[in-house]
């Protein structure tokens, strides 16, 4: 009874994790053809034992290869590794200080701010983004009212570039950044500043010293909670961005859907679980030392 | 020639001539309209030992946070040195505090806590490691210096605050009931290592308690608090012999309260408290009008019991054993009277228990001496 306790949450992992893993690495190392489905081989158990061999006989890295051959991929993966980046550090700054207000603010008030920090995600993301095209157009709003101040003569392009795409993922992946901080920071005990303070140090002196240590980890889990979903982003490129605007997610896209190469698709897939796999680690390592710090 | 030195006792407040470390004028605190600190004046001195000793919300911690600088005083001023230091930030003063809660920085080392200080001021690489390690010495920390403070012990955690308050050697040290969270055993022997390690460092030391024994223990003096005002600022055993008020004479140590009416009667002063008993016979310095309310508080270790009339006893009154509390090296029994009042007695327990003289129902005799007890007013 036990076992199959613990047995659980390894069968959940092996049917939503392990299995679709290896449907998609077997197809990344299939041939694209034209039936249905687009890649051969497929098993064929009827054959027996010779039908198996020849499956694998015909499984190759040729996809892989070439990946390499084309440079629009390592660019795409380059690229989105730093939109993935700088989003995130983006996100950190405007995060940080949201999760310090609101864990100063006065207890009866931390309730509703929490609320209001998680309130988008009771609307559909798909309407929330093409909301931003509707901000950002050249028509759109923010351009009415800054031309309406006077702090613009001309409508800024904001649609269609980085600077979109941008300012997309962070306001998408804000919450990821500032619950985690939240929750550090508001764990902290008061009178550790007023040690500190007691100590010698400045106001902002404690802040650097003991509040931004203190909440380390729930930096580096808002950093990975953005940064790995935003390296594989399709939405928010493929809605806000403009044509020049690479990022690997949006590559994946038309390898299934214009080019209908599956088996192409599915190695850049698996090209990006692998750089992914990296974070994923440090971010288990960092929670996982939090756990032991606290228990 | 061999002429005993004089001992010079520490008294620095019978000294007219001292000036104090800290002076508090007047000083007022208010949270909102709620008063934390009510016009208190009080001077404490350099290298004393001083407690602040009331019950739980009379204002203590508020006395300290204005003292470290994390509270300013509604009115009044605090002086330390002589300055008042109302502008100067917490950073600044030379006054560190140990917090009740011990408030050490989970992120960092032992040794790194009680550097912390130190690295803020500067203090050279060699200095500093100097510093740090003759207070881990003195805590007896050495072991422990690479540890966090999540890997030690409650009364290693509580050691580590002290060294780290002191690392700085402010001029004034504040403590904030430091020993709370600690057991009795553990309690005593850090107060006794709290008293060495003033003694050794010459530090002024402010500590705060709702815990009489231990108030009474280490300071050199202390102050009775109640609802942000100072009932009465003495040495201990001024404080224990001759309160000033019941209230101080109720809150330090056990105490029989008897409540009755002054008769002065040449340099004695007699306290009728009960119809058809004799009166209770006192000595006091104040002055008693005839009539006048008063109290007469007699500690219970000065109450002897015995199973006949003392022959020369100049108070005895006679009742029934209502109980005994067994306290190991010390009985108390609450005896009742015929007027309903009940009076404890204290005795050591010099027999076996099986060899007491007295138990429950028994009928005996109380008996003091003319100057036992204490007569007060309110
Ligand atoms: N920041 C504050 N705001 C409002 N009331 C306070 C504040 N700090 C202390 N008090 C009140 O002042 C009184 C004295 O508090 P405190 O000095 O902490 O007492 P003690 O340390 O003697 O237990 C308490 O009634 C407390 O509720
Ligand atoms: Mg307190």
């Amino acid at each position: 009874m036990r076992r199959l306790l613990i047995a659980i949450p390894y069968l959940w992992l092996l049917a939503l994790f392990l299995v679709p893993f290896l449907i998609v690495l077997k197809i990344s190392l299939s041939d694209v053809v034209l039936a249905i489905p687009p890649y051969a081989p497929t098993l064929d158990l009827s054959e027996g034992w010779a039908g198996i061999k020849a499956f694998f006989a015909a499984l190759d890295f040729e996809n892989y290869w070439f990946l390499t051959s084309d440079d629009l991929y390592w660019k795409a993966y380059l690229s989105s590794l730093q939109i993935a980046l700088i989003s995130t550090a983006i996100t950190l700054l405007v995060g940080y200080p949201i999760a310090y207000g609101m864990a100063r603010a006065p207890q009866e008030w931390q309730a509703t701010l929490l609320l209001l920090v998680i309130l988008p995600f009771w609307t559909s993301f798909l309407i929330r983004v093409y909301s931003w095209m509707g901000i950002l157009s050249t028509e759109g709003i923010l351009n009415q009212v800054l031309l309406f101040i006077g702090i613009i003569d001309e409508p800024l392009t904001l649609l269609n570039t980085n600077t979109a795409v941008y300012i997309g993922i962070v306001y998408t992946y804000l919450p990821f950044m500032i619950l985690p901080i939240y929750a550090a920071l508001e764990k902290m005990d008061d009178s550790l500043l007023e040690a500190a303070e007691d100590l010698g140090c400045s106001r902002i002196g404690a802040f650097w010293l003991v509040t931004v240590p203190l909440s380390r980890s729930g930096i580096v889990a808002g950093c990975f909670l953005v940064f790995i979903p935003a390296i594989g982003e399709f939405v928010i490129p493929s809605l806000l961005g403009g044509s020049r605007t690479l990022m690997i997610g949006k590559v994946l896209w038309e390898e299934f859907f214009n080019n209908r190469d599956w088996p192409v698709a599915s190695a850049v897939a698996i090209i990006l679980l692998l750089i992914l796999i990296i974070p994923i680690i440090l971010f288990q390592r960092n929670q996982q030392k939090q756990r032991e710090v606290e228990g | 020639m061999a002429q005993p030195m004089a001992q010079t006792v520490f008294a620095p407040w019978d000294d007219p001539d001292e000036t104090p470390l800290i002076r508090f004028e007047n000083v007022t605190k208010r949270f909102g309209d709620f008063t934390a600190i009510d016009d208190l004046s009080l001077d404490i001195y350099a290298r004393e030992f001083f407690a602040l000793l009331g019950p739980s919300g009379c204002g203590k911690t508020t006395m300290m946070r204005m003292l470290a600088g994390f509270e300013t005083p509604t009115s009044g001023t605090i002086r330390l040195a002589g300055q008042d230091i109302a502008p100067v930030p917490p950073n600044k003063r030379a006054v560190n505090m140990m917090f009740q809660s011990y408030a050490l920085f989970p992120h960092l080392s032992v040794w790194d806590n009680i550097a912390f200080g130190l690295r803020r001021e500067g203090m050279d690489k060699d200095a500093l490691n100097d510093r740090v390690e003759e207070m881990l010495r003195l805590t007896r920390l050495g072991k422990f210096a690479k540890r966090k403070p999540h890997q030690i012990s409650g009364g290693q955690r509580q050691r580590v605050a002290l060294a780290r308050s002191l690392a700085k050697a402010p001029k004034l040290l504040l403590l904030d009931e430091p020993l709370g969270a600690l057991d009795a055993k553990l309690r005593e022997d850090t107060q006794f290592e709290l008293m060495d390690i003033q003694e050794k460092t010459g530090t002024t030391f402010v500590i705060v308690t709702h815990d009489q024994e231990e108030a009474m223990t280490v300071a050199s003096r202390v102050a009775v608090m109640d609802e942000g005002r100072l009932v009465q600022v003495a040495t201990p055993d001024r404080i224990y012999e001759t309160p000033e008020t019941v209230y101080v004479a109720d809150f330090i140590g056990d105490v029989n309260i008897i409540e009755g009416t002054a008769a002065p009667d040449g340099d004695q002063t007699h306290v009728i408290w009960a119809e058809g008993h004799d009166p209770i016979i006192g000595s006091t310095d104040r002055a008693f009008e005839r009539g006048q309310q008063v109290f007469y508080a007699i500690r219970p270790e000065k109450v002897a019991i015995s199973a006949n009339r003392p022959e020369d006893a100049v108070n005895a009154v006679k009742g029934k054993i209502l109980d005994i509390a067994y306290l190991g090296n010390l009985s108390t029994y609450h005896v009742e009277l015929p007027t309903g009042h009940i009076i404890k007695a204290q005795t050591a327990n010099t027999r076996r228990i099986a060899r007491r003289a007295y138990t429950w129902e028994d009928e005996v005799w109380l008996s003091w001496t003319g100057t036992a007890g204490i007569l007060l007013e309110s």
